[in-house]
């Protein structure tokens, strides 16, 4: 089988006894990368000098004897959000084309130290607006089942790269489902931890209160594997936690669910929903009574004002955290001929530095904080959140994991939805709910639509710091529908 | 700006107005670090050195909220008599500046640390309180230059420099309520209450307050009403007025300009305005008519204050003496006068004659220097007097030397002088300067001998017992010796030599 072939556990296990070397998989993975990333356009950034000096530190440092993790050696792609001293950070955004950090992001700085090696910046939506990468500065991604169909957003690069077999692992960014909804439509896992467990430091915010950057793998036990690398208390985010690591490497290796609680979230079905996602649904429901579980309807009442909430809460943040590009330090600068003062300057490069998602979500945010409407929009959203995560509180009273589909619908085709952003929005339906209440959620391939034959996923969702719970069930389910399928769901995509 | 401002005569304006104040003050915690990244504080580095991804505003970075700020920030509002909130959050106050690297600011907006206290200061002898409506914690901002065009500001200027050392330095902000019933005393009680609060920040030991380094800057608020009444008229804010006598300043003239503005049938403009030091005038800055619109939510990159209660408790029991209380107990352990007191609160002395009596003078001779001979050559080269180059355990070294006989007064002054050059201390001075007083009898003699030979007429009535001519001859010694006889010991061997009984 072919080193891209392989999970990232067996190429760390293959790296670390020596029958191979982080310089030869990294190899195989960049050669990979040129052959098919004409068509599926996952990556933003790829230096394969880079990344093989990288490979060969972790050779040197393998050799030397260094206790690495598991991961060591083993080639990673980072959403192009995480801020890396050696690769350019734009955000997919044409403000920041070229910035070179001077900074290695918590997550970055922990896994180079952990001995990955990076391949290079995914593509994504513009600042992590976004459900189909459409609204990257630079085109969108395709999704490697059908490179004419949108792989999701906003990490939607990362996801293609990880679907397509150019990376084994890949990191994201979970603002309203920017992980799940993306892996779901490429059939992989993707997992968005409790608020607070991933450090944000050197993310570039979208909103700061619901970004979680999270893993992106082939299978489940890759994912935990690649979670459990980089968490853990930074002293550099405020609103990281400091609490143990749930055992989310233990749970996925165990992957048992006799006798757990299993609620299915009544509110997420219905009108919209496409009717293979839910026929894989209510399967994969089976399959976890098969498995012993007690699975029972829950309601979660407040969840229909979960986007609206959203949509107040995450512009009003991006709104701030966007007025930092002004042309002043870095990035992008229009205008500055030496006729036109600070703010014309501001502006103007403002005006040509921005995509229209973006600006749109400024404008919405801006507004909403506006005095006078603040009380109406920003802090109705915040009540409209409290009730959520009250929805949630009791639902895990009753039960141990909720589940839903990912998304209402199966990857749609690029240009579909760019001129309608309800259509767009109504992606992350499902998902929302999670990043306002802050628990953990994981969305992990559930079976093909009949009627398009591509994937759908099953959303599990856990309380807070309950993310183990997520690689447990998804554990089971990815073990017994393999059995099922006679392998995984990706051996059934089309050769690229 | 060219911009005449008509006055009122004081008197004038207080017979037809009742001024209402308010202050807001900055003030710069000295903490080692920046509020909310480990970057250093000091003063004077180099432009743009000490800054981080955080402090510039770098996509990605994330504050953390500085431990030590929010200690002073409660020690501050403790002192102030305020209450401390249980639980409070920092809030994101938007406006886009350049020298704002995240073009928005993180400050406090509805849920201040702490709120509704008061400070006493004195004014004439009379106890004036001043209410405190709120004590919160934010981070300042860059400094820009604006290079080129009349004004120094930003609108004209060819371009702006700015540097970012100063942005994320902690910063507190004090607010007043507004003072009303002040009357003539207005620009006092304003002055005062800004010396009350550097005093008090010094005693907690939360700030340099310099308020020429900008470490302490005042936004003096001034409105007038009507005699008789019952609506404040429109106030003015005038921006970071820099040292205590501008703030007195700064409210007199706003009163004499906005009553002849009043008096003519004009309105007063809601704006800012900006203080002259060297005209002693305000001139029209920002107008506030429009408000701006901040956007104030709460800041999400960083977790709620809870000052758990015994933690605050503990702050509250040691506190220090308040300055106002130690000025009382010192006026009784020095035996001076409220009016002496008063003299050396305002010339910023207590402090340092304070020190020097802890470094062993006794306190009328530590007053006596420091109200006297180094006061004078503070006002000379207009510093302050805690900025001269002095320490109070030099100018108690000085005292000491006196009251052992070994420096007059005149040599003392001397030796002050050159330690105030930087010659060293006053041992060094006086060792390098040679001004030990000449008590080597022999030596003195010697002079004496010279003195009497070079005048002989003045011996002479001496002689005939015109005892008063003696004056004559001690002044020829002192001179001969270039002031380092005693001029005591000489008078005596004079007489004696002349043969006349003292």
């Amino acid at each position: 089988m072919s080193l891209t072939r392989k999970s990232a556990a067996e190429l760390g296990r293959l790296i670390a006894s020596g029958e191979t070397s982080a310089v030869e998989v990294a190899q195989a993975h960049l050669d990979r990368i040129t052959s098919v990333e004409p068509k599926v356009k996952a990556f933003l950034h790829v230096d394969a000098e880079t990344t093989l000096r990288q490979a060969r530190e972790v050779d040197d440092r393998i050799a030397r004897g260094e206790a690495l993790g598991p991961l060591a050696g083993v080639p990673i792609a980072h959403k192009d959000v995480f801020t890396t001293v050696d690769m350019p950070t734009t955000a997919g955004s044409r403000i920041l084309a070229g910035w070179r950090p001077p900074y290695d992001a918590t997550i970055t700085r922990r896994l180079r130290e952990a001995g990955l090696v990076f391949l290079g910046k995914a593509n994504m939506d513009e600042f992590a607006m976004g459900s189909s990468t459409e609204n990257s500065a630079y085109g969108p991604t395709g999704n490697p089942w059908d490179v004419s169909r949108v792989a999701g957003g906003s990490s939607g690069g990362s996801a293609a790269a990880v679907a397509a077999y150019e990376a084994p692992l890949s990191t994201g960014t979970d603002t309203g489902g920017s992980i799940r909804q993306p892996a779901a439509v490429t059939g992989i896992v993707g997992m968005k931890p409790t608020y607070g467990g991933s450090s944000r430091y050197g993310v570039i915010a979208f909103a700061s209160s619901l970004d979680t950057p999270g893993p992106f793998a082939r299978n489940v036990l890759d994912a935990a594997l690649l979670h459990e690398a980089f968490s853990g208390h930074d002293p550099y985010d405020a609103t990281s936690i400091d609490a143990p690591v749930p055992p989310v490497v233990e749970a996925a290796r165990q992957g048992d669910v006799a006798g757990l609680r299993v609620g299915v979230v009544k509110e997420f079905g219905g009108e919209g929903y496409q009717p293979g996602v839910v026929a894989r649904f209510h399967e994969t429901v089976e399959v976890l009574e098969s498995l012993g579980a007690k699975v029972v309807e829950v309601s979660c009442p407040s969840f229909g004002y979960a986007l609206p909430a959203y949509y107040l809460i995450a512009p009003s943040e991006c709104s701030s955290n966007l007025a930092r590009f002004d042309a002043m330090r870095y990035g992008m600068r229009v205008g500055d001929d030496g006729t036109r003062s600070a703010e014309e300057v501001m502006a103007l490069t403002r005006a040509a530095g921005f995509g229209p998602e973006v600006k749109r979500r400024i404008m919405l945010g801006t507004y909403a904080l506006s005095s006078g409407y603040y009380d109406a929009y920003y802090g109705q959203a915040q009540k409209v959140r409290t009730l959520i995560a009250r929805d949630f509180e009791a639902a895990f009273h009753q039960v141990d994991v909720l589940i839903s589909p990912t998304t209402p619908t199966t990857a749609f085709p690029i240009g579909e939805r760019v001129d309608d952003p309800m259509a767009m929005y109504l992606a992350d339906l499902c998902t929302i709910p999670t990043n306002l209440a802050g628990n953990a959620a994981i969305s992990v391939p559930c079976g093909l639509a009949d009627e398009d034959g591509l994937p759908v996923g099953l959303q599990i969702m856990a309380p807070v710091l309950g993310d183990d719970r997520c690689y447990r069930v998804g554990a089971a389910v990815e073990r017994a529908l393999a059995e099922r399928w006679g392998g995984d769901l990706l051996s059934k995509a089309p050769a690229l | 700006m060219t911009e005449t401002n008509t006055l009122m005569p004081y008197d004038e304006v207080l017979a037809r107005f009742e001024p209402v104040l308010g202050i807001e003050t900055h003030v710069e915690l000295g903490t080692a670090s920046k509020m909310f990244c480990g970057c250093p504080t000091g003063f004077g580095a180099a432009p743009n050195t000490q800054v981080c991804p955080v402090c510039l505003g770098l996509p990605g970075a994330l504050p953390v909220a500085n431990e030590q700020a929010i200690e002073s920030t409660i020690r501050i509002g403790l002192a102030l008599n305020c209450s401390i909130a249980e639980w409070c959050r920092f809030a994101r106050k938007n406006y886009f500046y350049p020298d704002m690297p995240k073009n928005f600011q993180i400050s406090q907006y509805d849920e201040p640390l702490c709120s509704e206290g008061y400070l006493d200061v004195e004014v004439g002898g009379k106890v004036f309180r001043v209410g405190i409506e709120r004590v919160h914690l934010e981070e300042d901002t860059g400094k820009s230059t604006h290079v080129g065009g009349a004004t120094g500001r930003i609108h004209g200027a060819d371009y702006s420099i700015v540097d970012y050392n100063r942005a994320g330095i902690p910063l507190v902000e004090i607010v007043t309520k507004p003072i009303e019933g002040a009357g003539e005393l207005a620009p006092e009680v304003a002055k005062a209450y800004a010396t009350e609060l550097r005093e008090l920040m010094r005693a907690l030991g939360v700030s340099d307050v310099r308020m020429e380094e900008g470490s302490m800057r005042c936004d003096v608020n001034v409105s007038l009403m009507p005699r008789g009444a019952s609506e404040w008229g429109t106030r003015t804010e005038t921006k970071n007025v820099n040292s205590l006598r501008s703030v007195e300043r700064s409210v007199r003239h706003e009163m004499e300009r906005q009553g002849a503005v009043l008096a003519a049938g004009g309105r007063i403009v809601q704006e800012t305005r900006h203080f002259h030091e060297d005209t002693g005038a305000t001139t029209s800055g920002r107008s506030k008519e429009e408000a701006q619109d901040y956007r104030y939510f709460p800041e999400p990159d960083l977790v709620p204050i809870a000052p758990a209660r015994e933690w605050v408790e503990k702050f509250r029991v040691d506190l220090p003496e308040l300055p106002r209380v130690k000025r009382a107990r010192l006026m009784a352990e020095w035996a001076v006068s409220d009016l002496d007191m008063e003299a050396m609160h305002n010339a910023g002395a207590v402090e340092l004659v304070d020190a020097t009596v802890a470094a062993g003078a006794p306190a009328a001779d530590a007053r006596k220097w420091w109200m006297g001979e180094l006061a004078r050559r503070a006002n000379e080269s207009g510093t302050a007097l805690a900025d001269l180059s002095i320490t109070p355990a030099q100018v108690a070294r000085v005292t000491e030397l006196v009251a052992s006989g070994a420096l007059n007064d005149k040599l003392a002054r001397q030796v002050l002088e050159g330690v105030l050059a930087g010659e060293g201390t006053p041992d060094e001075v006086v060792a390098a300067r040679g001004l030990q007083i000449v008590n080597d009898e022999g030596e003195l003699s010697a002079i004496i001998d010279q003195v009497i030979a070079d005048n002989a007429d003045a011996a002479d009535k001496v002689r005939s017992g015109k005892v008063a001519a003696v004056g004559a001859l001690v002044g020829g010694v002192m001179k001969a010796s270039r002031g380092k006889a005693d001029a005591g010991r000489a008078r005596e061997l004079i007489l004696e030599k002349l043969g006349v009984a003292g």
